[in-house]
């Protein structure tokens, strides 16, 4: 029977990854990671969870000891967070690269100088191109969901996928989450079977050096791979609610029907802005919201479909690419740059370093959205000038 | 002939499509490796001349599967590989690690030392050219004090003396470390038989000449390698526990280290003051190590002299 608890975000991530039966954990501790390895250690001590679980000396090694175990055909799992996940970059490209299904928990975090421990995007951001599936997720319900949707999907195209939640606001928040019942979870996620791995008396090498005539393939094939997984995201969401009764897609619309002006957001930006856009509608205004939930592989289709015929499109970043824009900011004008009719974007950064982002803040955003005559690429949103 | 004497297996599983220079004692050292191990063996090889030896993408000059990996990541690629295989019920499967000694001794220490504090069960051999020879014959911290190298030109030849990597793996307290060289394949053959048979954290520290890298004929790379070890260079011991220290072999009559020295280009630019200085340290080297041999066996009477090491 599935049952309710009270969870951090960390701590449904251990579960999640309990119920999706990883054999094989490798991590290393950095704030605000920690409660997730410390839970699933205790997990497969109390043998909850038969698995290895490999204390490394490094997110370095904590990525390499699970792309060996991945290779060997074990399902296997990290979690980290800013300059972990900066460490391991190296290591992602292989994990992609090696066409490891590999899926870990990156909880948002600014990165370093100056020390911060708070969230924010630029450290899974950065992470972008490497080959890694990215879903950002809102609450711990669907930080749990996610580990185990991510799975089914890594495993069916041979990419690794990070699950990424906000520092704090998530992972050391508190939510009942459903904890659902091992034999459901098993029916929708069957054991890891993969197509090649290494194993005794089957001579192969994998990942030898490939010339100009070889290595260009790889990349063309890695790049369907993701075009192949942006429905799988959709299908497997839709099971995922068949069979337990949340139902996951590429983006969640909020109160978008009607709107004549759209906010998009990501991560726990999202609750806060459903807040603000409930006491707007009460106002009488025309607003809804986009939350981006998979960014890799990118929805371009589906961001077209649900954003042609607004007015204007707001698009609220807690990162930035230096030098250039909001990052969501310039993916999502890329997307609708097809388009015929396409509304004017707006780019907000706020909330950087995890400066708490309020209600009010949102609607500040919105009305500014509504009044703007020209379209502008950086508004700077509660940075102290 | 000397071959009939040999009790090891004929299977050969390094082919002969490999693509490694002449008188490669990095090749070498394989083909004798995996004669010890067998074909219930997993490789995984990082970033070094045997990223290229075992062939490019669709190729592949093993008879065992290699996983390759990143530069500094041997040990942990080979611990996850391990993991992965225990959990899919291959406990029985030996993982080995297969770096140079850039990857061991410079980039790959931290992975190492984890893996060795850990007491993974993986076999960790690299095979040491003293160099980075695959990106060009760049010093590392296994080239020997006096050596040439692209880095260290003759005007400013390398000015440290190797690390001692068979100390630092003794210092974790790892069950079995042991040196080796393909110049004595019964010796190396044992080493990594005794090897495959312990649980636990085994390092197993491999000469091998590289005749581009060292200047030397392709023709002469077993003959320098013997050099190696009679001169006392590269002493062949064992180290059981991280305490209990073996010498394998101590020549009758120790050749002076310019024997060694004279056959390579690398140390050709050295002066006479420069070869009495090597020799110092090597005595001094083979002296602590003897020292270890008889705190651990209370003598030096023990230490083997079998036919094949003259």
């Amino acid at each position: 029977m599935s049952f309710k608890k009270v969870l951090t975000g960390n701590h449904a991530v251990s579960y999640g990854a309990m119920l999706s039966k990883v054999e094989v954990i490798s991590a290393y501790p950095i704030t605000p990671q920690t409660q997730v390895v410390e839970l699933l250690s205790e997990l497969v001590a109390d043998g909850y969870l038969n698995a290895i679980f490999v204390t490394v000396e490094s997110e370095h090694s904590a990525m390499s000891a699970c792309i060996g175990a991945s290779a060997a055909g074990a399902r296997a799992f990290t979690a980290t967070s800013a300059q972990g996940l900066a460490l391991m970059h190296e290591m992602l490209h292989w994990a992609a690269g090696a066409r490891l299904p590999i899926v870990m928990a990156n909880i948002n975090r600014a990165m370093a100088p100056p020390w911060s421990i708070w969230t924010e995007q630029n450290d899974s951001l950065s992470q972008r191109d490497t080959g890694w599936m990215q879903i950002y997720v809102e609450s711990n319900q669907e930080v749990l969901d996610n580990i185990i949707l991510s799975y089914k999907i890594a495993e069916q195209v041979y990419l690794p996928v990070m699950v990424v939640l906000d520092a704090f606001v998530l992972s050391h928040t508190s939510e009942p989450v459903e904890i659902y019942d091992q034999e459901k979870v098993d029916e929708f996620l069957p054991p890891y079977n993969p197509q090649y791995k290494i194993e005794p008396g089957n001579p192969i090498g994998y990942g030898a050096l490939a010339a100009p005539d070889t290595y260009f393939e790889f990349r063309y094939k890695i790049q369907r791979a993701m075009e192949n997984a942006l429905d799988l995201f959709e299908k497997e969401g839709k099971l995922f609610g068949e069979i337990f009764g949340r139902e996951y897609g590429l983006v969640e619309e909020y109160m978008m029907d009607d709107a004549d002006y759209i906010l998009v957001t990501t991560s726990t930006i999202t609750s806060t802005a459903k807040v603000a856009i409930k006491k707007l509608r009460e106002r009488g205004e025309k607003v809804g919201i986009l939350k981006l939930r998979v960014v890799r592989p990118f929805p371009f289709e589906k961001l077209r479909h649900v954003l042609s015929g607004r007015k204007k499109v707001g698009v609220i970043d807690r990162n930035i690419s230096f030098g250039h824009h909001g990052i969501f900011y310039q993916e999502i004008k890329s997307a609708l740059y097809p388009m015929e009719n396409r509304p004017p974007v707006f780019g907000y950064i706020t909330g950087l370093g995890g400066r708490d982002v309020k209600v009010e803040d949102i609607i500040d955003i919105y009305e500014d959205l509504k009044k703007r005559e020209t379209v502008e690429d950086i508004i700077w949103k509660g940075v102290k000038l | 002939m000397i071959m009939k004497n040999w009790k090891v297996s004929q299977d050969e599983l390094l082919l002969n499509g490999h693509v490694a220079c002449q008188g490669c004692g990095g090749a070498l050292a394989m083909r004798l490796a995996l004669k010890a191990l067998g074909k219930n063996t997993v490789i995984t090889i990082p970033a070094c001349c045997w990223t290229i030896i075992s062939g490019d993408v669709l190729y592949h000059a093993l008879k065992v599967p290699v996983f390759h990996t990143a530069f500094e990541t041997a040990a942990i690629t080979a611990s996850g590989l391990k993991a992965g295989l225990r959990m899919k019920g291959k406990e029985d499967t030996t993982v080995m690690a297969w770096a140079g000694d850039g990857g061991t001794f410079d980039i790959g220490i931290q992975a190492l030392s984890g893996a060795a504090e850990r007491n993974e069960d993986i076999i960790y051999a690299v095979y040491d050219n003293e160099a980075y020879m695959n990106t060009g014959i760049q010093r590392s911290s296994a080239t020997p004090w006096g050596a040439w190298t692209t880095t260290t030109p003759v005007r400013h030849p390398e000015d440290k003396p190797k690390k001692n990597i068979m100390e630092i793996m003794a210092a974790h307290g790892i069950p079995y470390a042991a040196t080796a060289t393909p110049a004595y394949p019964e010796d190396l053959i044992r080493k990594f038989k005794k090897a495959k048979e312990i649980k636990g954290m085994r390092f197993i520290h491999i000469l091998a000449p590289c005749p581009p890298g060292w200047k030397i004929p392709s023709d002469i790379s077993i003959k320098v390698a013997r050099l190696a070890v009679q001169t006392g260079v590269f002493p062949l011991y064992e180290i059981e526990n991280g305490k209990k220290y073996t010498i394998n072999y101590l020549p009758p009559e120790k050749p002076p280290v310019v024997e060694y020295l004279k056959v390579q280009g690398r140390f050709k630019h050295l002066k006479e003051e420069d070869v009495e200085l090597i020799q110092k340290m090597v005595d001094e080297n083979l002296n602590n190590l003897l020292r270890k041999h008889e705190l651990t066996h209370g003598t030096l009477e023990n230490i083997p002299k079998p036919e094949f090491y003259k």
